[in-house]
């Protein structure tokens, strides 16, 4: 029941409930992006008839485009693996108890956190050999090896920063009550602080696999075989045809966003999951 | 200053650590104003995106529900691609729909150019972010204020521009200058379609004086030092503008 006064003591209730990405399902991505591809495409079929339309010759280098973005994958599953491996030594590096590792392993973070990825991409692929003397064995170092490690930097530093805020949020009375029961530093780490903060760290992490997923287009520019090159050697080999860039670039941007948002929707999850579990 | 740079000269001949855009004037300007290209895209871009933010996050308050779809739409897709296909998508895609305007030299050019399409596509990108950072900070000031101003009878928009502001700005400031730190980060991705800021102009000099090794090691001093500056003094910032008693 209510009221229709002229002071309204109590007002209504009305919770503001976050809304799903324009209310819709994760399945309707699917048709609203061909939509957004093809539509221009259509578009552009009815003035030139003569020649192939946009969307099928979108549609003839779709699977190379889409080996691309595999790669595109492959890149970012192996950056992130050496960059976590890395990282996560050179977190646990600056909460050492040794002033020299702490402060060496902080400055290295600060360092490569700073550094845009661009240019640290550049100078992995400018200032590594491209092949190595390995006991007399000629190693070759193809490009696409030199952007894993070109990536890995940045990803390093960040997942070493990951680590530390995880270590450094987890309340200091875990520590001491591991140090009262004699458990000895290593056994601390390993076995209470450690397995706490993975659930800290998760979400963080997850976040940067997809700031790292989308930096690996940036491999395009110093010249690694992955959909962003791909896609310019298509639109040269089709004659620079002006009407094909918007799909082409558009397909690219589609595939990034069908990847990448699953992904950030299930990081909001997560931090959602384990907000109250402290 | 001239002795300075002529001493990076004999540095060069004896030995063979070749910086010149030290000792070259023609280098020297050229990575000079590489390097205010570099600030003045960050300046625009900060601007353009802090407007995109605020109004992004008064859309998002709106009662009509497609509005503040739109507004959702637009954060995701700009969070969820990559900044440099946005960029091509921008300059390549949407930069040749548009008509071609008469230059001074009598032939034709694109209306925008590469520097101008960079603004627009980083300023969206960071635009996206800001949105969902002040979202964030105007739901962080307590209802209670706001109904205690009302109480003392500000106008809706005294209360906006006088305690909700304010207060949000201050909550917000961490994130925003993290947003902005990236944003300086994001800005060498404007070397991909030939802006001349450092990373590009730095690549013009290896190019002419084949020291990549030197170039790089500069580019990485010089992004970590600009970066750290701008780090510290946020920082200095932040802690100038802390609630007290208000946060951690």
């Amino acid at each position: 029941m209510s009221y229709k006064t002229d002071l309204p003591v109590m007002l209504q209730a009305n919770p503001h409930a976050p809304e799903p990405f324009l209310g819709l399902k994760l399945w309707h991505i699917l048709p609203i992006g061909l939509i957004a591809i093809f539509g221009p495409g259509l578009a552009f079929a009815q003035s030139t008839n003569e020649a192939q339309s946009p969307l099928s010759v979108l549609l003839d280098w779709a699977p190379l485009l889409l080996k691309g973005f595999a790669f595109n994958l492959i890149i970012s599953f192996c950056a992130m693996a050496l960059g976590t491996i890395i990282g996560g030594i050179l977190g646990l590096g600056q909460i050492s108890l040794l002033a020299v590792t702490r402060h060496s392993s902080w400055f290295v973070t600060q360092f490569f956190r700073n550094a845009p990825w661009l240019v640290l991409l550049f100078f992995a692929m400018f200032l590594l050999p491209f092949e190595m003397n390995v006991f007399g064995f000629k190693v070759p170092f193809p490009d696409w090896l030199k952007a894993i490690l070109g990536l890995s930097l940045p990803v390093m530093a960040n997942v070493s920063e990951i680590v530390r805020g995880a270590v450094r949020s987890l309340p200091s009375g875990q520590w001491e009550a591991a140090e009262s029961l004699a458990y000895t530093r290593l056994q601390t780490l390993w076995l209470i602080i450690l397995p706490q903060c993975i659930k800290r760290m998760l979400p963080p992490w997850m976040n940067l696999y997809s700031i790292l997923t989308m930096a690996t287009v940036l491999a395009s520019i110093v010249g690694v075989n992955e959909v962003m090159t791909l896609t310019g050697q298509a639109l040269a080999s089709e004659g620079g045809r002006p009407e094909l860039l918007a799909p082409f670039y558009g397909f690219i941007l589609l595939l990034f966003f069908i990847y990448c948002y699953p992904i950030a929707r299930f990081t909001v999850w997560l931090e959602k999951k384990y907000a109250f579990i402290t | 200053m001239e002795y300075i740079f002529d001493w990076f000269r004999v540095l060069y001949q004896e030995t063979g650590i070749n910086l010149p855009f030290l000792y070259d004037e023609y280098d020297r300007n050229r990575m000079v104003e590489g390097f205010f290209t570099t600030i003045w895209l960050s300046l625009v871009c900060l601007f353009f995106s802090a407007i995109i933010g605020i109004i992004g996050a008064w859309l998002q308050g709106s009662s009509f529900k497609w509005t503040r779809r739109i507004v959702n739409g637009y954060i995701q897709i700009f969070r969820n691609t990559p900044p440099l296909v946005q960029l091509y998508f921008f300059y390549f895609a949407i930069g040749t729909l548009l008509p071609r305007v008469d230059n001074d030299w009598g032939g034709q050019s694109p209306i925008l150019g590469s520097f101008a399409w960079a603004a627009i596509s980083l300023s969206f990108f960071a635009g996206a972010f800001n949105v969902e950072i002040f979202r964030s900070g105007i739901e962080a000031v307590p209802k209670s204020t706001v109904e205690a101003a009302e109480a003392l009878g500000f106008s809706k928009l005294q209360i906006y521009r006088d305690i909700t502001l304010p207060l949000a700005f201050r909550v917000v400031l961490p994130a925003l200058n993290n947003n902005l730190v990236n944003l300086v980060k994001t800005t060498t991705l404007a070397y991909a379609i030939a802006v001349p800021e450092m990373l590009y102009e730095a690549n013009q000099i290896w190019s002419d004086n084949v020291n990549v090794t030197e170039m790089m090691v500069f580019l990485l001093f010089a992004y970590f030092l600009l970066v750290g500056i701008l780090v510290g003094a946020m920082n200095r910032w932040e802690r100038a503008m802390k609630i007290p008693g208000y946060g951690g």
